[in-house]
Parts: structure tokens; sequence; C-alpha cells
């Protein structure tokens, strides 16, 4: 019994570290082979070989150096098995080995040339989400088909499928040139961006908040920062990590708490502390950006003891700042919600009323503008409006949050 | 090195609604990207194509041809033209890409060839 626990845990040790060292390991793989299977099967043996020996040999000293070697050598024992079995289709796959690796400017680590490569354009953005998660997270298709609620089969197809076209169409392996690295650097960053709003706002009946998603897009944000100077990567850092902080408070018994309602005292210092850091940071290089803005907006937040206390001149300066960076009516709409404690719900219910042929569609826009009904006492069309929400949501702790406010009004308890 | 094939897909309704002006313009252009491809070294072939409506489809595996008139889809997009190049990887093709969509003002589909068998084969 003790024997066996004592094996289980020591596993569990040995899968903690493969999974910190994974997006390193198939990276560097990659840049070796020029192939993203034989890396993955290479590195899965790898783990096996550690598995068995770990446990009674105890981790090595550089755990990570240990795996690489391991797997390179996994690696080329396949490439010798497969090309005596084929020794011609093995040589036209092989191609794409000819080059040296080469340089990346200045920062050299495998795992950015990986992130750029998983993020292409010329890839689906699911399958960019997928590829991600999967071969810089190391999270199993299982995990992920089950994050994003659609069948392993379906997911597995999703990552063979994207796998093949980096292969097939030769989707490089590299850090992009300077001129294109802006907007290059922006697609990674909405990759990354997208996997943290799907765990802190999931889909679906599951979990109101996955934690492994918001967990895994926070660890690799965390390595493209230390990997990239650009202030939009300290901005996104920032960003995700004052929205990680308020976690706790957000969703209590199963129901979403407002930022007003939420406990303040239960939101995680530490990382507002290194939030804020990060924003003046980033601010103070003067390139401002869209993660830049928002890591501004929710430092403001952050630093208020109260909603009646939150400097919202600021906030709604904020917001026309973004609006000039990106003018859609979803930041529309935050600035209309942040005015409304400025100019009151009035002034802040024409702006949200006049984008309505635009997010009609978008369950935050009645939301908001339920709110807004209700504090101006129309309840009857408050009413009307949670129910609209509460239709085009389907996050089950939203649901219940907008459900309580709409039988709150007297009149509408069905 | 990889060869792509640039295909450009358009309507050609709204190829017949351009004005002529506008038609020399994009002639012009292409001939430019034409020749930045050859300076650059990239080029391997070009060409633009009669409307679909010259197209004849060919079934060849049955006992006796069988010939029908009109192109293989009956969509209203069909293949305008296309380039052949021969560059790096899939970045450098979508840079010409762009530039040829652009040159040619359509839409350009971009796709590797197989690579070719080994040399020994």
């Amino acid at each position: 019994m003790q024997v066996e626990q004592r094996t289980a845990e020591a596993a569990a040790g040995v899968e903690q570290v493969f999974r910190a060292e994974y997006g390193r390991l198939i990276a560097t793989l990659v840049r070796r082979f020029g192939d993203i299977d034989l890396a993955e099967e290479a590195a899965g043996e790898a783990l096996l070989i550690a598995l068995e020996k770990w446990p009674v040999s105890g981790v090595p000293p550089n755990p990570g150096g240990w795996l690489t070697t391991t797997a390179g050598n996994r690696a080329i024992d396949r490439i010798r098995r497969e090309r005596q079995r084929d020794t011609k289709h093995r040589a036209a796959a092989m191609l794409y080995d000819d080059t040296p690796p080469e340089p990346t400017g200045p920062v050299t680590d495998d795992r950015l040339r990986l992130l750029f490569t998983c993020c292409h354009p010329a890839l689906a953005p699911e399958a960019r989400i997928a590829l991600t998660l999967r071969l810089l997270g190391g999270l199993t298709v299982a995990e992920i088909a089950r994050a994003f609620l659609v069948p392993e089969t379906t997911m597995a197809q999703r990552i063979t499928r994207a796998k093949r076209k980096i292969a097939a169409a030769k989707v490089p392996y590299r850090v992009p040139e300077a001129e294109d690295l802006p907007a290059r650097v922006d697609g990674v960053l909405t990759v990354l961006y997208l996997i943290f709003n799907e765990g802190y706002l999931a889909s679906g009946e599951g979990e109101p908040i996955r934690a492994e998603l918001t967990g895994e897009a926070i660890r690799l944000t965390r390595v493209l920062h230390q990997l990239l100077d650009e202030p939009e990567v300290t901005g996104l850092l920032a960003l995700v990590l004052l929205t990680e902080a308020r976690r706790e408070a957000r969703v209590r018994d199963g129901m979403l708490v407002t930022l007003a309602d939420q406990d303040r005292g239960g939101w995680d210092r530490a990382l507002i502390a290194e939030g804020h850091t990060l924003v003046r940071e980033c601010l103070a290089i003067g390139r401002p950006g869209r993660y830049q803005v928002l890591a501004a907006i929710n430092a403001v937040h952050t630093d208020a003891p109260s909603t009646a206390a939150t400097d919202w001149t600021q906030v709604v300066a904020l917001y026309d700042q973004l609006r000039r960076i990106d003018p859609s009516p979803i930041v529309a709409l935050n600035r209309a919600v942040a005015l409304a404690e400025l100019d009151g719900p009035s002034v802040a219910l024409a702006e949200v009323e006049a984008l309505g042929d635009r997010l009609d569609g978008y369950h935050p826009w009645h939301a908001a503008r339920a709110d807004l009904l209700r504090r101006l006492g129309r309840s009857a069309e408050a009413a009307d409006a949670y129910l609209a929400a509460i239709e085009l949501t389907d996050n089950g702790a939203e649901r219940a949050y907008l459900a309580r406010r709409r039988g709150e009004l007297v009149g509408a308890e069905r | 090195m990889t060869q792509y094939l640039l295909s450009v897909h358009g309507n050609e309704e709204q190829y017949a609604a351009v004005s002529e002006e506008e038609m020399q313009r994009a002639f012009a252009d292409v001939d430019r990207f034409n020749q930045q491809l050859q300076s650059d070294g990239v080029w391997v072939f070009a060409g633009g194509l009669q409307g679909a409506e010259t197209a004849t489809v060919v079934d060849g595996r049955g006992e006796s041809p069988v010939f029908t008139d009109g192109p293989y889809l009956e969509t209203k997009e069909h293949i305008g033209g296309f380039w052949i190049i021969d560059v790096a990887d899939l970045d450098a093709a979508l840079v010409y890409a762009a530039a040829g969509s652009k040159a040619c003002q359509g839409t350009v589909e971009v796709r590797p060839f197989q690579s070719e068998p080994p040399a020994d084969a």
C-alpha cells in the first residue's frame, strides 16, 4: 500500500516535471528534426523511460537536459528504423531537415519559434489555440477537447490537419523578421488571450471557470514575456494577472459576482502587485496598445477599495484611448458601462441603445442594458432585457446571476 | 525550396464590369509583378486563362473519353490565372501572393506542390 502510494507520487512528480519541460522539449526536437510528429513521439518515449527510471534513481539534476538527450536519441533510433524500412519515403520526408538552425536575433529559445508556428495566420484560429495548448502547454488532446467541449476525435483531427498543413505547406519554424514582428506578435497574443478568456468565462454547461486554461494562458504569456521584449506582451501579462487576481471572488456558490459586489478582500494581492508593476513598466515605454490599455483599466479597478472610490474619470479616459486603437462596438459598450458611474445610467443607456443594431446577438449588451434599465426604475423593460441576456448566455454562473437579478425585479417573478 | 501554385479566383461577371482603364492598370501591375518574380529568381511559370465558358471537361476513365462543354464546377467563381513560384517557405509565398493579389485585383489561393521525389528514385 505504502509502496504503491509512493510510486504514484513519484509518477505524478515525473509528469509534473515533464509538463513543465514539454514546450521546450518539443521546440528543441522540432528544430533538430524538422518534424512535429516525430518530436511528439520521441518526447512520449522519453516520458515512459523517465517514469521507469526516475522513481528508482531519483530525478536527474537537469531534468530538461536529460529529457532532451533521451528524446533526441529515441528520435534518431526511430529515423534509423524507418530508413531501413522505407529508405526512399523517409529521405523525402527528411528534406525539410537540411537547413542549419537559423539565428533568431536577440533570443534563441526554440519555444518562441514554435509559438509563432502554432499561431501562424495560415492556420484556422481554433487550430492555433489547440496546437499551442498541445505543443507548448503539453496538454493532452483529451484535455484540450474537454476544455473546448468538442469530442476528442474532432480535436484530434483538428490538430492532425494543422500539423499536416505545417509540414506540407512549409509553415516556417522561425521568429518573423522585424518588419512583420508586431503583426505576428499580435496574432500570438490573440491566441493566448482567447485561451485565457475561454477559461475565465467558460462557454457551455460545465465549470463556470476553467482554471487549467487561465493557468496555462498565464504560464505561456510568462514564457513569451521572458523571451520577447515588447510592451504589448508585458501588457497582456499584466492584464491576465490582474484579471486572474479576482478569480476567487468572481464566482461564489456557482453564481457570478460582478465587480461592484466582489469581496475585494478575496483578491490575490500578490498578483495585483505584480500586475501593477508590469503596467507601469510597459506604459513607461510610450508605445501603448490594446492590451496595455486594458491592463491599465484593470489596474485602476484593482487599485480601488470599492466601486464608489474607483477613479471612473480615469477609466472612461482609458476607454476613449482604447476606442482610438480599436473602434469596435464591444469597446464602445464597455466604455458606456463605465460612463454610467460618471454621468449616470441615463446617459450610458443612450450610448448602449445606439449599439443595438450591431450587438443584438451579444449577451453582455443585453446584460448591460438590463442593468441600466433596472437602475432607471424601468423594471418591465429590464426584465425583458435580462431574459434576452439569459437566453444568449451558456455560462451557468452568469445565467444564475442574471436570473437572480431578474427575480429581484417586482412583477418579473416568472 | 518549395513550389507553390498561386491561383487567382474571381467572379467573371464582376470582371466584365471592370472599366477599361482599371483593366489596363491591372495588366500593367501584373506585368510589373511578373518582372519582379523573375528578377527575384522565384518565377517558374504563369499565365492568364480564357473565360470559363471556353472550358471543356474530359473524362477518360471509361472505355472511350467523354467530352463535356463548360467548366468542371458550376459556380460563379472560377480560376482566372495563376503563377507557379519556387520559394523557401509559406511565409515567402504569402508575401508574393499578397503582392500578386494587389496587382491583379483578385483573390489568390496559395497551395504547395507535392515535393519532388528524391534524386535516386
